[in-house]
């Protein structure tokens, strides 16, 4: 132990008049200050801004509060009513809004995992050009996800869009696709949803290259002799990855869903950006911040992301799991 | 017989896997650079040819990057105000950057080398901020924000940038301390450094590297970030931030050339940045992932 080791040498320290074993107890002391005093600028910032509000939410989710009402609220004005919650779970749209943000998060996930496997699979051998592979693909991901928007919008614009464009010239469209608009077209008698596709495909184009990032380095830690040996005793390649790497990977794997399911759950950025919630892309998240901000009702507003947050428990319970058998 | 048949299945595996290895490679590239691109190629291009033929790059002649110096220029210069919005996200992100690297320098030195009580709960906090959705806790600092005067100024920004960041800092951090061995700062201590010499004199300029790429990634973070200047900011037009200044002008009726310019203009530092610093912050981020 470094800290056992420490203390010995300093013990021994020359010009240390005090006996050793007090020196200890000090020192001992003297870290358990310093740990808290080096921790407490953290800890203050994150309990003011993330922890106090969590229960903040908790208490404006229970008041009938509008926005306006803010400036004059005093705390003899709190009370506890259930009717955010009940107005918010009877709403119109409310349920197609679940359904909606589990598809999105569902969707986003394997096709972002799926794409960041392929391609960290893709690059497992070198070849020239690699390393700037491995760069260029990360730049989705760093980003600001309001340029990536704005590009986008142009690229799916009905009218100039290269995306439409491209479809009339090479695949004979007849009319444009309104991409972030279109609620549902019928391609060969399956009807499509387009607009939301066009934000999973916006997310996982935007996240892939984070999970490819820690599948690389995962990959990069496979010792190469048992896959040697596979390839030796016969295997064929794809064997080879589902008996071989497919195991090594699948922790990381199972980590890298529950986050990006965590995380694009509560996505607000990119579905506000694109389509504003419109052609059926309304997700739970913009509905919290149309109640905060549209509609100015505070206390709705809070329900929602109360009753988000109480969804988002069950991954988060697998995620610390996962955590403490110290996959990550 | 069956020797034969399991080779012909190799086979085919095998040169499937190259074409589509091939394949994901190249759909890959273009995915990546794609987009940004097409941005680029469309903020040097007059709009009426753009609208003329959206597919065509521009020839020679045609290139125009007036769109550039229009968007970048104030309101009153008749641009649109975008060199204003990057110093504000500059100052921002700026300071988003140096109190969240001060924290969490101080915070990862303590979680790596000193054992005290509560140590374990900087971990439970990474994870608490870093899950806890966003939008939810926009609610409630909106509505405390608007209440103590905050909303409409740069400080509150920094304050909540500055929680966000704090934790994935300094899980970054702490890889980059565990790996500056302890013998070292033993010697130092031995020589009469108290616990903030050893910080400053030996820990610091060896970490240095990885401590720039946390501040390069936090940077990253502030100066990208949307929700919260849009929730406090989106009154001030004298305030926005790069990327509420892009996404408000998305909007108007703003001529697309121009839009690009912006987008592609507060794209540039970010993924210079980022590809200067790639080595660094991709071992930073990636330190827990080859533990499997």
């Amino acid at each position: 132990m470094t800290a056992d080791g420490r203390e010995r040498r300093t013990g021994k320290a020359p010009g240390d008049r005090r006996p050793s074993g007090r020196r200890g107890l000090t020192r001992r002391a003297r870290e358990e200050l310093h740990g808290r005093l080096m921790v407490a600028p953290t800890l203050l910032v994150v309990g003011a801004v993330v922890l106090l509000p969590f229960v903040a939410v908790l208490v404006l989710s229970v008041q009938e509060l509008r926005l306006i009402e803010i400036r004059s609220l005093g705390p003899a004005d709190l009370e506890v009513s259930l009717a955010n919650f009940a107005r918010v779970l009877s709403a119109s749209g409310f349920w197609d809004a679940v359904r909606t943000t589990v598809v999105y998060a569902t969707a986003t996930t394997v096709g972002s995992l799926g794409a960041g496997l392929a391609l960290a699979l893709a690059l497992r051998r070198p070849f020239r050009g690699r390393g700037l592979m491995r760069g260029l693909a990360l730049v989705p991901y760093v980003l600001p996800v309001v340029a990536a928007a704005t590009i986008w919008k142009m690229l799916l614009d009905p009218q100039y869009g290269a995306v439409n464009e491209a479809g009339r010239r090479f695949l004979g469209w007849e009319v444009p696709i309104n991409f972030l608009t279109e609620h549902r077209i019928d391609v060969a008698g399956l009807p499509v949803p387009v607009a939301l596709s066009a934000v999973i495909a916006f997310e996982v184009w935007k996240s892939f290259p984070l999970a490819f990032l820690f599948l690389t380095a995962r990959l990069q830690a496979v010792p190469r002799d048992v896959e040697e040996a596979a390839v030796v005793d016969g295997a064929s390649p794809l064997h080879v990855f589902r008996h071989v790497l497919l195991p090594q990977l699948a922790g990381v794997l199972g980590v890298l869903a529950v986050l990006r399911f965590i995380w694009s759950f509560q996505n607000f950025n990119d579905v506000y950006l694109l389509t504003g919630g419109a052609g059926g892309t309304e997700v739970v998240a913009v509905r919290v911040y149309q109640e905060l901000v549209t509609r100015a009702d505070v206390g709705s507003a809070a329900a929602l992301g109360v009753l988000m947050t109480a969804a988002l428990a069950v991954p988060l319970l697998v995620y610390l799991r996962q955590v403490r058998k110290g996959r990550l | 017989m069956t020797a034969g048949r399991r080779w012909d299945r190799h086979a085919v595996e095998r040169r499937v896997l190259a074409v589509a290895r091939i394949a994901v490679i190249a759909l890959a590239a273009a995915a990546a650079v794609g987009p940004l691109f097409y941005g680029a190629v469309l903020s040097v291009r007059p709009f009426a040819s753009f609208v003329a033929d959206p597919l065509a790059l521009p020839s020679l002649s045609e290139i125009d990057v007036g769109a550039y110096p229009t968007a970048l220029r104030s309101e009153e210069e008749g641009g649109f105000g975008l060199a204003r919005f990057m110093r504000n996200s500059l100052y921002v992100a700026v300071w988003t950057t140096v109190l969240a690297v001060a924290c969490s320098v101080l915070g990862a030195y303590a979680a790596v080398r000193l054992r005290f009580f509560g140590r374990d709960t900087v971990n439970g906090l990474f994870l608490a901020v870093y899950l806890f959705p966003g939008i939810v806790l926009a609610v409630p600092l909106f509505v405390f924000f608007s209440r103590v005067g905050l909303t409409g100024t740069l400080t509150g920004l920094v304050l909540i940038y500055m929680a966000q960041t704090v934790p994935v800092a300094l899980y970054m951090l702490r890889g980059y301390f565990q790996a500056v061995p302890a013998g070292v700062e033993e010697a130092a201590e031995v020589d009469g450094c108290n616990r903030l010499q050893v910080i400053v004199r030996v820990v610091l300029p060896m970490a240095l590297p990885g401590i720039t790429a946390t501040a390069l990634y936090v940077f990253m973070i502030a100066w990208n970030e949307f929700l919260f200047a849009l929730l406090f900011l989106v009154g001030d037009r004298e305030r926005w931030t790069v990327s509420l200044g892009i996404a408000r002008l998305g909007e108007f009726a703003v001529p697309a050339p121009v839009l690009m310019a912006g987008s592609i203009s507060i794209t540039v530092p970010v993924v210079a940045g980022f590809l200067l610093a790639q080595r660094l912050l991709i071992s930073g981020l990636t330190a827990g992932a080859e533990k499997g």
